[in-house]
């Protein structure tokens, strides 16, 4: 994927390692705290909480404006709770989400309602996130009437069809179903939804994990066209590393409800300072025939969240595990610049630690 | 897949574009709901209208033609133990029948709708507590709750349309919450507040109309149930007193005639027969009209 469609070079500078810091003197446009969730197991006679999935167990990130962060791991690390809480699409267990300095987690449900205009949402299922029971129409002018942005009836006949040019559909679809439509063209259909509140951030989650080769690499590109055209923040969750090397600024990698690694693209997929990254990047396929990677293939699955391993929640599959992994929990520290893992191999020596490498020495 | 970097849509197929109307010529389509709408209609015209137009009214006693035949005289339909027009009786009756239907369907439906979408909603305490009150209900045998209750009112048109309406939501209810439950947590619901939308409008504008299939076959049969429960409530003589005709209560003075004046009890069988199934093909038909998914099929 990434070879087919190449690289953006807009992209490949606009946030390059000295300047991720930077942002700390701006206010960055979505800051997330020490987000938690978690949820309780129901059972036994009376129907009382026998447990709790930890989820999400203390996730902390920002975005900026105009910027792309990737959150990506397993299925079940709870990149999607992440995107779900901090939505308010249920109410997070712990933490703060913080929208341009204003909390939003703990706002009533009818003061959060005006400012979801802000945050556009685009899920996996084109199929299923589309009312089978409204015309392209309705479904485009539901947003706009909530957030009461159209003066009149003109007016919002004229913000449907410039949503519809926005994500490139022809404007004379609007009186169809969504079942006459293409996944790909349904996809549209939610991107321009998302973008219907003329929102600050898009949160994608998993948005194009459904849909085919081809059609990916089309609303892949499409994303990207209208960050550039919108000034749109976005918060790609997604498993295919593919896809997030090639259209992201930074990335978030989680790990059974904690983020393990973040750092910008170039750093996080050149030289990996979180084991379970570079396990990650190397089963990535490579798009050329015959090539491989060394495949670091990690034993045994996931660890269950409702009984998360104590230390490093990584240390029951870490090939380089060692004692004070299993008991001492390691915070997310900074290993270059912008480059944040949370990993204890960073404490040791440079000549012990497997992951003290540049960028440059990987690429070979 | 060498995908270019400009975005290029895809190629729309080209489509007419779709009437209004559409779910009309679904309906169309489904012979036997239409054979349903056509008599209900016409029963309803008929009741409407049709005592207008006969020579006799429903209460006019002619004493010398007690228990004349079908198609024997000046009545059409023959006439009863007083010598009353037994089509004029069957159209009088049948307007307090289907009244009482409607009726009666519209208020169960309105209590039910209610109940179900907010107990599927919001769920938790309020539901549970919503449909244990549902179940409560539906552990009394609604015949003797009918009765029961109908012996101690007075029986008018009005209070039967409401006993019979407070005692056949319950079902609605039920099938609504399990729908809203079902449809909450479905992503275009979870998008939809994502949005903006406001909890009435996610309830009534995004799931309600995506459970309208069950919820409008429910209705049919509702109308169904209530004009038997109005039947056999004034075949046991609790429901519309005489002199005032229901199909039910018609049935009732025919029971002592059976062998020797059967069409007595043969017409407003029929009526009802006619009535109750003539609905169910009706709400067969709208399920499938309703559904936007069965065009081109």
């Amino acid at each position: 994927m990434s070879m087919t469609m190449g690289t953006h070079p807009a992209h490949a500078n606009a946030h390059p390692a000295a300047q991720a810091n930077a942002h700390r003197g701006a206010r960055p446009l979505l800051e997330v705290n020490d987000l938690k969730k978690h949820f309780p197991i129901k059972g036994g006679f009376f129907g009382g909480t026998t447990g709790q999935v930890y989820a999400v167990d203390g996730v902390t990130f920002h975005i900026d404006k105009g910027e792309t962060l990737s959150l990506v791991g397993e299925s079940g690390c709870g990149k999607s709770t992440v995107g779900k809480a901090l939505l308010r699409l249920f109410p997070p267990t712990a933490g703060q989400v913080v929208l341009d300095g204003q909390r939003i987690d703990d706002l009533s449900a009818g003061k959060l309602r005006p400012l979801r205009r802000r945050i556009g949402v685009v899920f996996q299922d084109p199929f299923s996130s589309l009312n089978p029971r409204m015309r392209v129409k309705d479904l485009l002018a539901e947003p706009i009437r909530n957030f009461g942005l159209a003066k009149n009836s003109a007016d919002l006949d004229e913000r449907v069809a410039k949503l519809m040019d926005t994500v490139r559909l022809p404007r004379d679809a609007v009186n169809r179903w969504p079942h006459e439509f293409s996944g790909g063209q349904r996809q549209r259909i939610c991107i321009a939804r998302a973008l219907a509140g003329e929102p600050d951030l898009i949160v994608c989650d998993e948005a194009v994990s459904a849909l085919d080769v081809s059609v990916k690499a089309q609303i892949v590109n499409l994303l990207q066209d209208l960050q550039k055209e919108l000034g749109l923040a976005m918060l790609f969750i997604s498993h295919d590393l593919a896809i997030v090397e090639h259209m992201t600024h930074r990335v978030a990698v989680m790990y059974l409800g904690k983020i393990v690694e973040i750092a910008p693209r170039r750093e996080l997929f050149g030289a990996p300072k979180h084991p379970y990254t570079e396990a990650l990047l190397s089963a990535v396929p490579v798009p050329e025939p015959g090539a491989a990677r060394e495949r670091i293939v990690l034993t045994g699955d996931v660890p269950s969240p409702i009984n998360p391993p104590t230390g490093c929640r990584f240390h029951t599959r870490c090939p380089y595990a060692f004692d004070r992994c299993r008991s001492d929990e390691p915070k997310l520290q900074q290993t270059t610049p912008g480059q944040w893992a949370a990993c204890h191999l960073h404490d040791l020596p440079a000549e012990k630690n497997p992951l003290a490498r540049g960028v440059s020495a990987t690429l070979a | 897949m060498s995908a270019s970097s400009s975005v290029v849509a895809p190629a729309a197929p080209p489509q007419p574009a779709r009437r209004r109307g559409g779910a009309l010529r679904r309906f169309a389509r489904h012979k036997l709901a239409v054979f349903g709408a056509g008599i209900i209609l016409f029963l309803t015209l008929a009741c409407a209208i049709g005592p207008y137009l006969l020579p006799f009214t429903d209460t006019y006693i002619d004493i010398m033609q007690r228990f004349a035949p079908p198609f024997s005289g000046a009545h059409v339909l023959g006439t009863d133990a007083l010598g009353r027009d037994m089509l004029a009786r069957l159209l009088m009756a049948g307007r307090i029948s289907l009244l009482v239907g409607f009726s009666a369907m519209a208020i169960s439906m309105v209590i039910g709708i209610t109940v179900g979408i907010v107990s599927g909603y919001y769920g938790g305490v309020l539901g549970t507590v919503l449909m244990r009150f549902v179940d409560a209900m539906l552990c009394f045998p609604s015949i003797f709750l009918l009765l029961a209750i109908s012996a101690l009112i007075n029986a008018s048109v009005s209070s039967i349309i409401i006993l019979i309406a407070v005692t056949s939501w319950m079902e609605v209810a039920r099938i609504v919450e399990a729908q809203i439950r079902a449809l909450r947590a479905r992503d275009f619901a979870v998008a939809a507040e994502a949005l903006g939308a406001s909890d009435r409008r996610v309830m009534f504008r995004e799931l309600l109309p995506n459970a309208i299939a069950p919820i409008v076959v429910a209705a049919t049969l509702n109308v169904a149930h209530a004009i038997l429960a109005e039947s056999y409530i004034s075949f046991l003589g609790y429901g519309i007193q005489p002199p005032t005709p229901s199909w039910g209560n018609m049935l009732d003075s025919a029971q002592s005639y059976l062998t020797s004046a059967p069409w007595l009890a043969i017409l407003p069988g029929a009526a009802i027969t006619l009535a109750v199934t003539s609905f169910n093909f009706i709400g067969d038909g709208l399920r499938d009209a309703l559904d936007p998914r069965m065009d081109g099929r």
